[in-house]
């Protein structure tokens, strides 16, 4: 159980577009909302309305600020979940077979009823996609909203991941990256996806885009510009003798 | 890492107390009687109370059981396998001895085996993270068989063996601790590989994803201690290494080899303390820490 599989029939994830995303956490609120009422134990919070609130997690969004040698630094907001990884450190550290990769979907999932909490796989993960819930003593992660993508009781368009269905921005993508004409395949071989700490060797399923380079105006004046400079440099007229005989006061 | 008191009481105790089986074990005359009665409990308390305190820190310890099942993957299932082999078989062998006064030599071995995968395997827990590069080095190993075996020799009362391994055992914490500062570096992970973002510019940390704490500050991101992280490593290899030392050339009696015990202990417990302290996690880049 704990082995992970040779290969996945599919390999379900995410495309996450870090040119589009704006930092809203509109994504975070939803993971929180559909997996604390659905699928396995609730996302519980401790001193949740008090001074010093924590609580658990599965999607959380940073933001970095990136200095460019030359010119304007630029803010990116990066939203971070379970990377559903091809090679995952989280399922052969489990010394109770909870933590498993399936082999239909290649999905990450703890059988919450096996965990012990031990934290390992915690330990192993690089991305901190897992946390420990304090109130179920069992290990959370991203299910990839296991329980709205084949459940038929939802209209066909509620059956992607929460996060990616709140999104406003259109900064999630869902779908399977074994098929290479998938919409998230496609996504990320225009956009150059790209791996997080890929020295890792977990080979993430999930591709983050990378934020475009921002346009400039450099070459963009317009002929009309020189016309537009300021004549009047002094004041003249009624407007000069005022400016003069208040400097004199 | 946050240096949970019962993962260090676990490793300490269990490691000085499977260091002591060991030595029990391989002894081709050991002592009978209350004397070897004495050995062997002080032996099993050391290594039980250390496992018991290792199920303080699982958010469902009445489940551990099932921690047997996944030995084929895993080195925590590993370690739990070998722990109880290593507590039946030198049960037998110690009831034998002590009750029936008959020296089964062969079980003793398997027994001594069993303890030295025990502290193999618990090394390996920790060695396999590559999360964690300090850690993740062929020295960790090392470095929890030469305390066990150091530590077993001092109770078992070899004092030569002793003083060879414990100069040994410091020698290697010595290296593990100064030259482990390097590897977090060495691993190459930085805020720029973590976010992908680092070849357009330098990365810094603009807003955390939360306005309190969570579980992965708490439990990655230690850094409490850091201040005085090179007294402390000078602290734990005095007690552990140089005190006990200084005590056995001298040929001590029972009083004096007790302290000397003690402080190694001692010693053990600030190393232990500064193994997870002083560990960086990888995830704390994400929060522009380490």
């Amino acid at each position: 159980m704990t082995s992970l599989p040779e290969t996945t029939t599919r390999k379900l994830g995410l495309v996450i577009d870090l040119d589009t995303c704006v930092g809203c956490h509109a994504c975070v609120i939803s993971c929180k909302g559909w997996n604390t009422e659905n699928y396995g134990a609730p996302l519980s919070d401790q001193d949740p309305y008090g001074a010093d609130p924590v609580g658990t997690f599965l999607n959380r969004v940073h933001s970095y600020e990136v200095q460019p040698d030359q010119g304007a630094a630029q803010l990116v907001h990066f939203p971070k979940s379970c990377l559903h990884c091809d090679d995952a450190p989280c399922v052969t550290v489990c010394p109770t077979g909870a933590s498993y990769k399936r082999v239909e979907d290649g999905i990450v999932l703890v059988n919450e009823s096996d965990c012990i909490g031990c934290g390992l796989c915690a330990w192993s993960c690089p991305y901190g996609a897992r946390e420990l819930d304090a109130a179920e003593g069992v290990m959370k992660k991203c299910t990839l909203c296991v329980d709205r993508i084949y459940n038929e009781n939802l209209p066909e368009e509620d059956r992607e991941p929460a996060c990616v269905r709140t999104c406003p921005a259109g900064a999630r993508h869902f779908g399977d990256f074994a098929d290479p004409d998938s919409n998230v395949s496609k996504l990320s071989a225009e956009r150059g996806g790209m791996d997080l700490m890929p020295e890792q060797g977990t080979k993430p399923v999930n591709k983050y885009l990378p934020p475009r380079p921002k346009d400039s105006w450099e070459g963009e004046v317009d002929v009309l510009a020189p016309w537009l400079e300021p004549v009047a440099q002094e004041p003249q007229g009624f407007l000069g003798w005022l400016d003069k005989a208040l400097e004199k006061i | 890492m946050h240096p949970a008191p019962s993962v260090i009481v676990f490793t300490t105790l269990s490691g000085l107390g499977l260091g002591l089986l060991f030595w029990l074990g391989i002894d081709p005359d050991p002592s009978r009687g209350w004397v070897g009665f004495t050995f062997f409990l002080i032996a099993f308390a050391l290594t039980i109370g250390g496992l018991m305190a290792s199920t303080f820190h699982l958010g469902r310890p009445e489940r551990a059981l099932k921690a047997f099942s996944q030995w084929r993957s895993s080195w925590l299932s590993r370690e739990a396998w070998a722990a109880v082999s290593a507590l039946v078989l030198m049960g037998l062998y110690g009831f034998f001895l002590i009750i029936f006064d008959t020296h089964i030599g062969i079980l003793g071995w398997l027994g001594a085996l069993a303890c030295l995968a025990t502290v193999g395997t618990t090394s390996m827990i920790y060695t396999q993270l590559k999360t964690v590069p300090r850690w993740h080095h062929w020295s960790t190993p090392i470095l929890f068989f030469a305390l066990s075996l150091g530590g077993g020799a001092l109770l078992a009362g070899k004092i030569s063996t002793a003083i060879f391994l414990i100069a040994v055992a410091g020698c290697v914490q010595a290296y593990w601790f100064w030259q482990g500062d390097q590897r977090f570096d060495e691993a190459g992970s930085t805020m720029g590989t973590a976010t992908g973002l680092g070849d357009r510019g330098k990365v810094r940390a603009f807003e955390p994803p939360h306005t309190g704490t969570n579980y992965l500050l708490n439990e990655f991101v230690y850094v409490v201690g850091r201040k005085h992280g090179d007294k402390l490593r000078l602290i734990a290899l005095g007690l552990m290494a140089v005190l006990p030392l200084l005590i056995l050339l001298t040929n001590p009696h029972h009083l004096l080899a007790i302290i000397a015990a003690l402080s190694h202990l001692a010693g053990v417990v600030v190393a232990r303390w500064l193994f997870f302290a002083q560990a960086e996690h990888v995830v704390g880049l994400y929060y522009g820490k380490r």
